[in-house]
């Protein structure tokens, strides 16, 4: 089983790729779980998603506390809240930002896989907005590779529709320019 | 064929609902029943459900509107939660004395003082005199099941009692997870029309909701009790039934490898999966552990739970809600209650945990077995404690 | 006074305590506790109405021709009534 928790602020999206991503998931025959952290939320507030996934039933429902990946879809929230906190010792952080992985390896004093790219100008070219959630589904499949970037086009198909393939070629340039460092 | 999709489990709820043929419903939304209401209102508002939504003021109003309706003959659905369910309170026993089936489902949430709201069951606990027959869903697939058998259940001419079918909130309302919707024709065969046994229509004039003083009134109170007792027997038949067509099986009480094990775990609603890796691990290590879930809360199930625990030596019951003042919380209080004058019976002791949305995790669960493996049970037994609660 | 039925075992309540027979409160002659009775003077009614608008019991019926009347079943002497008759066309007298 794959435990993913994401980090982002209220509106940007967390919550929409955790859902995408389990609707996509469970499409392909997989089990999977997406849900938010609980409670109210408001517009810039830093929020946590959590995504599940698994060949096999999850009967776990307790909050993900050693994640195996996590996503900061925001990177102002790197600093004001702890992202790495409980990540499993090979886990992996994929972080939307310009920067690179060995620049945010330093920021963060970690010493762990980190993946970067910059989501939020891939979804500005290609989308033409900042909203960087359906691009960073991209490099999460990249770096965890547990479906098929088309096992995505039918639940981004029926959540976005006329703007779908806007989301899906982002997806697509952020799972082919992400830079790993090991 | 059922197709398997992923969804959040608070709109499959208002989709199964969609696919019960319903006539009217009346919701006021509350957080984390909102995405009932909403999809719900959606899906008749788009023509998808042929019904009625009306739109109240309250919750108060929404009870009594589907009582209203559910008087006229109309197969009706409500939902709700926590202060919600409060301020329908004072109908609740009056639409199970009326006899009329109404379905409600409730995005269990912890009650307020202070506002809270993530999930408990201390919404539901203090509706349980109320008459209406109670059950929990321990994930997605099961709010579907449940909230589509509840319309018979309800409407069942040995039964004529409302249901209400209780979704832990946000654990599973705002959860995505793989869930089947049966398919639509094998529904309809499964829920026929309702035939009610009295109507409110001008054309043939009834009274509904009499008076009755102190030479009617324990007549009916006994009445009323030997319903949502005898009611088990429709239960049981409708969840043969569901098997057969659906290939899921329910039952009141249910066990995961529980066979001979000396600690038995007991939990009520979602957690109950959670418990499951907790024992799995357990039994791994080679420790005598197993889970009893409860399922069905009214009509209490005596016999099952009896049968299920006759064996163990020690018993822990969690609970998501406390009775201030009482013996506990409620699932331990009537635990004990039931096996009281038993033979052979085990020593019981209470958790109180998950109250107000604190999570329950695996470590939870293998944590207070660990206890009571540990601590002398005499100590710990017939008392109930707050588990995890910052000292 | 109206006799009431012997209370039946549970299992022969109604279920829901439905009560079938329509019209059923009808069958309690209220009036029977009188201690006054209204007796209306035509010469004086105008035959507005109000007695029938203001009657709590709404016993007062109006005849073919045009009168008001209130009916003894039901009327408990209560003299709203005369109390409201403009013309004072109503008087409340001692019952017996």
């Amino acid at each position: 089983m794959i435990e993913v928790r994401w980090h982002g602020r209220g509106g940007q999206g967390a919550v929409t790729s955790v859902e995408l991503l389990a609707v996509a998931a469970i499409g392909v025959g997989k089990y999977a779980q997406g849900f938010p952290s609980f409670g109210p939320e408001r517009r810039g507030a830093p929020v946590a998603a959590f995504s599940r996934i698994d060949d096999k039933k999850i009967k776990v429902r307790s909050g993900i506390y050693q994640p195996d990946v996590v996503v900061v879809l925001d990177s102002s929230l790197i600093g004001m809240v702890n992202v790495t906190e409980g990540l499993k010792p090979n886990g992996i952080l994929i972080v939307n930002t310009p920067k690179s992985p060995e620049e945010v390896k330093k920021e963060l004093n970690f010493s762990g896989t980190t993946a970067t790219v910059d989501a939020t100008g891939i979804a500005r070219k290609e989308m033409g907005v900042p909203i960087a959630n359906t691009t960073m589904i991209g490099a999460l499949l990249k770096m965890i590779g547990i479906m098929d970037l088309n096992a995505m086009k039918e639940s981004v198909e029926h959540r976005f529709g006329r703007i779908a393939q806007k989301n899906l070629t982002a997806m697509k340039r952020a799972y082919e320019e992400i830079k790993i460092s090991n | 064929m059922a197709k398997r999709v992923g969804m959040e489990v608070a709109m499959a709820v208002a989709e199964a609902v969609g696919q019960c043929n319903i006539d009217m419903a009346a919701v006021y939304p509350i957080t984390p029943q909102s995405h009932i209401a909403e999809h719900l209102s959606e899906l008749i508002a788009d023509g998808k459900v042929d019904a009625e939504f009306v739109t109240v003021e309250s919750e108060h109003s929404a009870m009594s509107a589907v009582i209203g309706a559910s008087g006229t003959g109309a197969r009706v659905y409500t939902a709700t939660s926590s202060q919600g369910l409060m301020l329908m309170h004072e109908l609740l026993p009056i639409a199970s004395a009326m006899r009329l089936p109404i379905v409600m489902g409730i995005a269990n949430r912890a009650v307020s003082g202070p506002l809270n709201i993530l999930n408990d069951h201390s919404d539901i606990m203090p509706q349980r005199d109320s008459g209406w027959i109670s059950i929990f869903a321990e994930n997605g697939q099961e709010a579907i099941d449940l909230s589509i058998q509840a319309f018979k259940i309800a409407e069942h001419k040995d039964v004529l009692l409302p249901v209400c079918i209780n979704i832990d909130g946000f654990q599973l309302t705002h959860m995505v997870e793989p869930v089947e919707f049966p398919e639509q024709e094998l529904v309809n065969k499964f829920l026929p029309p309702r035939e009610p046994y009295a109507t409110l229509h001008p054309g043939k004039p009834v009274t509904m909701g009499a008076f009755a003083m102190a030479d009617y009134y324990p007549e009916m109170m006994k009445a009323k009790n030997e319903a949502i007792k005898n009611s088990k027997k429709t239960i049981l038949a409708v969840w043969e039934e569901w098997a057969k067509i659906f290939g899921r099986r329910y039952s009141p009480v249910e066990t995961y490898k529980a066979e001979g094990a000396e600690i038995l775990l007991l939990t009520m609603g979602s957690m109950g999966e959670t418990a499951e890796v907790a024992i799995d691990e357990l039994r791994a290590q080679g420790k005598s552990v197993g889970l009893v879930k409860l399922r069905l809360w009214r009509p209490f199930p005596f016999e099952e739970l009896k049968e299920a625990v006759k064996e163990a030596k020690k018993l822990i019951v969690t609970d998501r809600a406390v009775s201030f003042g009482g013996p506990g919380g409620p699932v331990f209080s009537e635990i004990k209650s039931a096996l009281y004058h038993e033979e052979a019976r085990p020593m019981i002791c209470n958790y109180i945990i998950g109250l107000g949305g604190r999570d329950v995790a695996v470590t939870d669960f293998t944590g207070m077995i660990e206890r009571v493996v540990q601590e002398d049970v005499k100590k710990i037994a017939d008392t109930y404690e707050f588990w995890g609660v910052r000292e | 006074m109206t006799k009431k039925k012997e209370p039946d075992t549970w299992q022969e309540i109604t279920t829901g305590c439905v009560v079938f027979q329509p019209g059923s409160a009808s069958e309690y002659h209220t009036g029977s506790w009188r201690a006054q009775r209204p007796v209306w003077n035509n010469q004086k009614c105008i035959k507005c109405g109000i007695c029938y608008i203001f009657c709590p019991e709404g016993c007062i019926q109006q005849s073919e021709d045009g009168f008001f009347q209130a009916n003894m079943d039901y009327c408990k002497g209560c003299g709203i009534c005369a109390h409201e008759c403009w013309p004072r066309a109503i008087a409340m007298m001692e019952e017996g």
